[in-house]
């Protein structure tokens, strides 16, 4: 059966996280996020840790080390005195140190570091293709059900407010998501890469759209060719999958931009 | 009526509570059930990121048909627009297409919080006279910061003066003649702009009355 093969399995759940990527990844550029993405993906090697220590998924123990700096990050956001990008700087780094030191702590455990970093197509299993549609699928639907107060929200969220979207409560379930695309991407693409998917095949799709929508699909599609092409090129050059992906998705991104504007202003 | 103050009077603050965006500290608003309101915020950025056209903005959080949004479009004279995408707009146009998008609710009352900045000067009375022609047209209440003392005066009901407290309030015809007005905050002459263009070389007293030994 096809999904008895390694390669199969990762391209089938690395397209999953990519047609997650494409309406997340927008909001992620559009709300000028994707320093957050990454502190949040950069806390996932804690939550490796947390899960190899609990003996839960590490999907799970990513999830929720991820919401729990988030969480942190809301509230810092709420005092004015750090500017966000020091925040998300001390924090992503903070946790990044974290968790590789809870790893070399945990003695007794092996643990494939340059795996987790940077992703491993070896490493997908089964299980990892139910959460990935399983929870894919729920994500999907909540975000189709975000879409238009989010939306509202990019455009002014003062405005959005007063014509009475509930912003604070969008936002929290707009970074729940976040946390779990990026719990569910993060062993193909690896921590250290995990935006990127998020972020280059969207700003790829900018050059064709005219509608938000539009380039949500175009993110997800542009992605979906990413995952394919650099997984492919993992499998014949023997190379890590994550960097495989993220180079296969700036060439689309840098063919996007070759591309002559005039029609799609 | 028209809220005027200095900068980091509490203009746009005092917009935020009564749209009910923040609760108040302390006091509380009256307002009809149900208040129908058309809100222009103060300064929106679109970024070229987004690919938002005018039509699709008109839709944001609300639900009108492309009839409805033609409509409102015509009648502050951007219908002409209505594809476009949003961050290609100009500080006048982008004004008009948000004051349009107020409109689609058929408000009873517009909160208008500076509208006509990025605006240069030919269409800033343009706007204004927009403004004017809306209300008459909709019959509905129109409550605006602005920082153009010489329209204030000129076109509005009744006057608001901030400065993190209530400075004065009332009519502008009334506000400029009355002695009293006069003495308070007129300097040099009785015309509409001096009087509230007031330096502050007075001060009040916490509840807002003029402390006499101040001038």
């Amino acid at each position: 059966m096809i999904l008895d093969d390694f390669f199969w399995r990762a391209v089938i759940a690395g397209m999953g996280v990519a047609i997650l990527a494409g309406p997340l990844g927008c909001f992620v550029i559009w709300r000028r996020m994707s320093y957050l993405g990454d502190t949040m993906a950069h806390s996932a090697l804690l939550g490796v840790a947390l899960g190899i220590f609990l003996e839960v998924d590490l999907i799970f123990g990513v999830f929720v080390v991820a919401i729990a700096v988030a969480m942190i990050l809301f509230i810092f956001q709420r005092q004015k005195q750090l500017a966000n990008d020091a925040v998300l700087g001390t924090l992503s780094h903070a946790s990044l140190a974290m968790g590789v030191l809870a790893i070399s702590l945990m003695s007794w455990v092996r643990v494939d570091l340059m795996g987790y970093l940077f992703g491993d197509i070896l490493a997908v299993d089964m299980t990892d293709l139910y959460w990935i549609y399983g929870g894919g699928l729920l994500i999907m639907l909540i975000f189709l059900w975000l879409w238009r107060p989010l939306l509202a929200i990019t455009f002014d969220s003062e405005l959005a407010q007063a014509e009475g979207v509930p912003v604070i409560r969008v936002q929290l379930i707009f970074m729940l998501l976040i946390a779990a695309v990026i719990a569910l991407s993060m062993k193909i693409i690896g921590i250290l890469l995990v935006t990127s998917l998020l972020i280059i095949p969207v700003s790829a799709a900018r050059r064709f759209s005219r509608t938000p929508e539009q380039m949500a699909l175009g993110g997800a599609l542009i992605g979906m060719a990413s995952v394919g092409l650099g997984l492919w090129a993992s499998l014949q050059i023997d190379t890590p999958s994550g960097p495989s992906i993220v180079i296969a998705a700036v060439l689309f991104f840098f063919a996007a931009n070759l591309f002559p504007l005039r029609k799609f202003q | 009526m028209t809220i005027i103050g200095p900068n980091g009077a509490g203009k746009t603050t005092l917009f935020r509570v009564l749209l009910g965006v923040i609760p108040p500290n302390t006091g509380s608003i009256y307002k009809k059930p149900n208040l129908r309101i058309g809100y222009l915020p103060q300064k929106i950025t679109v970024d070229p990121i987004l690919p938002l056209s005018v039509n699709r903005m008109m839709n944001l959080t609300g639900n009108f048909s492309n009839r409805q949004i033609e409509n409102v479009l015509d009648e502050t004279g951007v219908l002409s627009l209505k594809n476009k995408p949003v961050y290609q707009l100009s500080g006048g146009e982008f004004q008009r297409v948000m004051l349009a998008r107020t409109l689609l609710i058929n408000p009873e009352l517009l909160v208008l919080d500076e509208p006509v900045q990025g605006v240069d000067y030919m269409g800033e009375s343009e706007l204004y006279k927009l403004i004017g022609n809306l209300r008459n047209k909709h019959g509905c209440g129109v409550l605006m910061v602005s920082h153009d003392l010489h329209v204030v005066m000129a076109s509005t009901d009744r006057v608001l003066c901030l400065n993190r407290h209530v400075c004065c309030e009332g009519e502008p015809e009334d506000v400029s003649q009355h002695p009293e007005y006069l003495r308070l905050f007129g300097l040099d002459s009785g015309s509409a702009l001096a009087v509230y263009s007031h330096h502050h070389d007075h001060t009040h007293q916490l509840s807002g009355t003029l402390r006499e030994d101040s001038q």
